[in-house]
């Protein structure tokens, strides 16, 4: 059972991911990101992560992949990129050659058993045990092992939302007349 | 017979994940498809850590994975909201573009 689930999905996932680089429209990618996304999130499922399945069919495929749609359709999707033109010479082909590498090196490691060691001192297992259901355990490791860094995230996400809300906005200012380049120093507007 | 799934099938996916994201991220010159991209190496991180959570039957790795999380949304929030900046001041949707600091 696992065997197929393992197939099927990971074959979808792989073609998501190949259809996200290679679709010429922007909203085709971020359609096959959705599926690879939810192809994952089957993944969890089968590793015994429910509550990162729903949260990454949640906060993923809901929240960021909408968030990409709403700035594709604000800016436009009609603006096809020149692919043909390579801005430094042999980019590609080079970019190529290093995701190769990358992949050799990564296969090296995931065919190894270096990393199937020992767990953490205090480490609350995936399975078995008294600790109730999955949402427990993550919940349990969540507020005691890695409370700070929990606290932490809050004060991440703050400073992302005024970033957003900073960069977002008008200015209240009159933006430059046209033919005035936007970037001389003279231009610059404060907030 | 077929072969019973370890976890090793599962990072090599992820590996998979990682390298179409990691030359998809280098190969495209569209900032959104671009930042997509990011998102397919983030995911293919997250898949690596919940496989090891599963190997190594510690469920903190599955933790870690919220954190990715969390730092994805914020960079896809504030990544989204420079583009739109870029895209008020010039029209132009290619990473090639945003070379005004370039010396």
């Amino acid at each position: 059972m696992e065997t197929v689930l393992f197939f099927v999905f990971g074959a979808t996932a792989l073609a998501g991911a190949l259809g996200v680089v290679l679709a010429r429209n922007p909203v085709h990618s971020a359609l096959f990101l959705v599926q690879t996304l939810v192809s994952i999130a089957v993944y969890f499922v089968i590793q015994e992560a429910e509550l990162l399945a729903a949260v990454q069919v949640i906060v993923y495929a809901g929240a960021i992949v909408v968030l990409f749609l709403f700035v594709i359709m604000l800016i436009g999707v009609d603006r096809q990129e020149d692919i043909t033109q390579d801005p430094i010479p042999y980019q590609r082909p080079i970019a190529v050659a290093l995701g190769v590498a990358a992949l050799v090196e990564l296969l090296v490691l995931a065919g190894s058993t270096w990393a199937t060691g020992q767990h953490t001192a205090r480490g609350v297992p995936v399975r078995g045990g008294s600790f109730g259901n999955n949402v427990d355990r993550v919940a349990r490791v969540l507020f005691t092992d890695f409370l700070w860094p929990f606290e932490l995230t809050s004060l991440l996400l703050v400073i992302a939302i005024v970033g957003g809300v900073a960069l977002a906005r008008r200015s209240r200012l009159k933006p430059p007349p046209t033919g005035v380049p936007a970037d001389t120093p003279g231009e610059v507007t404060t907030r | 017979m077929i072969a019973t799934v370890t976890g090793n099938y599962y990072l090599v996916v992820g590996a998979l994940l990682f390298t179409i994201g990691a030359i998809g991220l280098l190969v495209r010159r569209n900032v959104l498809v671009m930042f997509m991209c990011v998102e397919l190496m983030l995911n293919a991180a997250n898949l690596t850590f919940v496989t090891f959570a599963r190997m190594l039957n510690d469920v903190g790795g599955q933790v870690i994975v919220f954190f990715t999380l969390v730092v994805a949304a914020a960079e896809v929030a504030v990544g989204l909201a420079i583009i739109v900046a870029i895209f008020r001041r010039r029209q132009g949707a290619t990473a090639d573009d945003v070379d005004m600091l370039k010396g």
